[in-house]
């Protein structure tokens, strides 16, 4: 079955409100205003104002108000308009949020779902495109993930809120109009793998979230110069799933990262590190990768496209890697 | 301006009869002392090398945990700061345990993962323990607001200091609180210091009612060295917190003897000023108004002080006999061990 990434996260949260009583969202604009992504839109009519809470733009307030609210037996999904905003109520994030079950040595612990957009692409300009995923994914204590395909998108808000500790839900903005087809896959969806999306033996090439259409594309543009790219979509960015990650560079022996972070301090330099300290000597040339050029986010059409990953810079950074470039 | 002149010490409390049982306020005088001498030998153990890190007293402050905490369930919760002895041995959490916890001994209410600044306990509904400023607040309204998801009668009351009033997270709990109508009891420690800065040098509204009072809540000054005053205020904010109306604001206008932390010079603020505020002791103004109402001997109060020192003494042999957790256990607690 078809359907958009924005109608597969809204069925999930439709399932999720549906078949647990203990389940509400609060946020900004969830409820009257439909969602600024229309993700809730007619939630408050059906699931009314107790269940749809609509929130003042307090983003401290409300994430803490959300893992009070898990500390006292609710599941609450709560929603940061965006990454951008959630700089706010980083404090109850990460000094509450993902701490309460080391420092109350295992008596508590905070079931709390965050959602939040993410990402560039827009012309949304410096303050409105930030990519900050692995901030939390840096974080003890905190599941991070990132559903990039419709499977996940409507799967992996339950096992979200199936998990006793907080998760942390990225989702690209550019991603909500993406249409893709629906599999039975997204009924075993979990918060603790990774996923190749398409398998070949040349080179592997490891993105999540929005970049993992890129890495895509680019895998197709590949084929059509005879190099057969293996696509994996990491999914959960924290934990790590180191496992799938070495199993394929195993068989392909040369990797490429694509992260719409900044390059220092990225996520993308993480994966790196783990693959030079687990397979060093499977590899047959030095891993590589594709992120955000060191630049706030420019509005400019031309002058953000060239900022971010794309996937004439990933074939490029492939055929490098291959001696090609 | 010299800071200590912005602040006015309020009279000295004048004795006379009790409200309630003589039982009830000897119940409330043993609280005080047990805070007290577990704190004094806190210090002393912080000497010896015993307890380290940040180790925050509440010795002064006394009147207000011992007489805000009886008004409250045993099913209520309560979230505190990182200067929260008093409140968790108030709420009943063991001294016992509590020591441990300092000593970050495996027997600790929290295994030793916590210490001085993160005091929890399931059993109490003791939320910590929390010690960035403000950061307990917004928990205390969603504890709240899943109490009332639930139709659960209970309340929710948050301990913060007055330091916590200047942070953006007071300002949007207050009105998050009041928005939903959320049985939550806001009650500020207002020890006239956050840190070395007095309230006069960080806010141009000193009145903390008149802040709170904003967000359409009732609101309520109370002296926080009179664990009477303390205990009847307490009980009025939580019964209408209770009975439905909402939140409740409390300043406990109140002091504390000791430096912020161990490591504080005490620098910014006068010795005849302090002076001044021990005149007015919780300890003393109790004991004296309950001589004076012929319900408590010179010796029967000796004997209360004696019984403390026994049960801090427990507690000090507790934590010595207590063990390590091993290191191969480092990385417990920080995620449920299975994932879905």
């Amino acid at each position: 079955m078809k359907t958009t990434y924005r109608e597969a996260v809204r069925a999930g949260l439709h399932d999720a409100l549906v078949n647990d009583p203990s389940v509400f969202m609060m946020g900004e604009d969830i409820g009257k205003y439909g969602g600024s992504y229309a993700v809730t839109k007619g939630f408050l009519d059906e699931f009314g104002p107790e269940r749809i809470r609509d929130t003042p733009l307090s983003e401290l307030a409300f994430v803490g108000a959300g893992i009070g609210a898990a500390l006292g037996g609710m599941r609450p999904i709560v929603e940061v308009m965006t990454v951008n905003f959630s700089l706010l109520a980083l404090d109850q994030i990460v000094n509450t949020a993902a701490l309460y079950r080391h420092m109350s040595g295992g008596q508590f612990h905070v079931p709390l779902v965050v959602r939040m957009a993410t990402g560039a692409g827009r012309q949304l300009a410096a303050q409105h495109s930030h990519s900050l995923e692995n901030w939390y994914a840096h974080v003890p204590g905190l599941t991070v993930v990132a559903p990039a395909i419709v499977d996940d998108a409507r799967g992996m808000l339950a096992a979200a809120l199936a998990s006793p500790d907080p998760v942390i839900i990225f989702e690209h903005a550019l991603l909500y109009n993406f249409e893709g087809e629906l599999t039975d896959a997204w009924k075993s969806a979990d918060v603790r793998t990774a996923k190749v999306l398409r398998n070949g033996g040349d080179v592997t090439l490891i993105a999540w979230g929005g970049t993992v259409w890129k890495a895509l594309q680019a895998a197709s543009d590949l084929a059509a110069a005879g190099v057969d790219a293996e696509v994996i979509d990491l999914r959960v960015l924290r934990p790590l799933d180191d496992a799938t990650v070495m199993t394929s560079i195993r068989h392909t022996r040369r990797a490429v990262l694509v992260d719409e972070g900044w390059r220092s301090g990225s996520l993308a330099a993480e994966v790196m590190a783990r693959i030079l300290e687990q397979a060093f000597y499977d590899l047959d040339a030095p891993v590589a990768r594709v992120c955000t050029e060191e630049v706030p986010i420019p509005y400019a059409k031309h002058m953000e496209e060239a900022a971010l990953p794309q996937p004439a810079k990933i074939v490029a950074a492939v055929q490098r890697m291959l001696g090609k470039g | 301006m010299n800071a200590s002149q912005v602040v006015e010490v309020p009279p000295p409390l004048v004795a006379g009869t009790l409200p309630g049982s003589r039982d009830f306020w000897l119940a409330r005088l043993r609280d005080m002392v047990l805070m007290r001498r577990f704190e004094e030998r806190c210090a002393d153990l912080y000497g010896q090398l015993k307890i380290r890190g940040f180790l925050h007293l509440y010795i002064g402050e006394e009147a207000v945990a011992a007489g805000a905490m009886p008004a409250l369930a045993p099913d209520d919760a309560v979230v505190a700061t990182y200067r929260e002895h008093g409140q968790a041995l108030a709420r009943g959490v063991s001294a016992k345990a509590i020591m441990a916890e300092m000593y970050g001994k495996r027997e600790g209410c929290c295994r030793g993962r916590g210490g001085s600044m993160h005091l929890f306990d399931a059993a109490t509904r003791f939320y910590g323990g929390n010690a960035i400023v403000g950061g307990g607040l917004p928990l205390g309204v969603g504890l709240a607001l899943a109490d009332k998801l639930q139709s659960r009668p209970h309340v929710t009351a948050v301990f913060f200091g007055e330091g916590a009033v200047a942070e953006g997270v007071f300002h949007e709990s207050l009105n998050l609180a009041a928005l939903w109508r959320l049985p939550v009891a806001f009650f500020c420690e207002n020890n006239l210091y956050a840190m070395g800065t007095a309230l006069a040098r960080s806010e141009s509204q000193t009145d903390l009612c008149a802040k709170a009072g904003t967000f359409r809540i009732p609101t309520a000054k109370v002296d926080g060295m009179d664990v009477v005053a303390v205990y009847q205020a307490a009980c009025a904010a939580v019964a209408s917190v209770r009975a439905g109306n909402g939140p409740y604001f409390v300043e406990f206008q109140t002091y504390r003897y000791r430096a912020h932390s161990m490591f504080d010079p005490d620098l910014y603020r006068d010795k005849g000023e302090v002076d001044a505020w021990k005149k007015r002791g919780p300890i003393h103004a109790l004991t004296n108004r309950m001589k004076g109402a012929a319900q408590l001997t010179e010796e029967e109060f000796a004997a209360i002080d004696a019984s403390a020192i026994g049960q801090v003494e427990d507690a000090v042999a507790f934590a010595e006999a207590g063990t390590w957790e091993p290191v191969e256990d480092l990385t417990r607690e920080v995620c449920a061990e299975a994932r879905p």
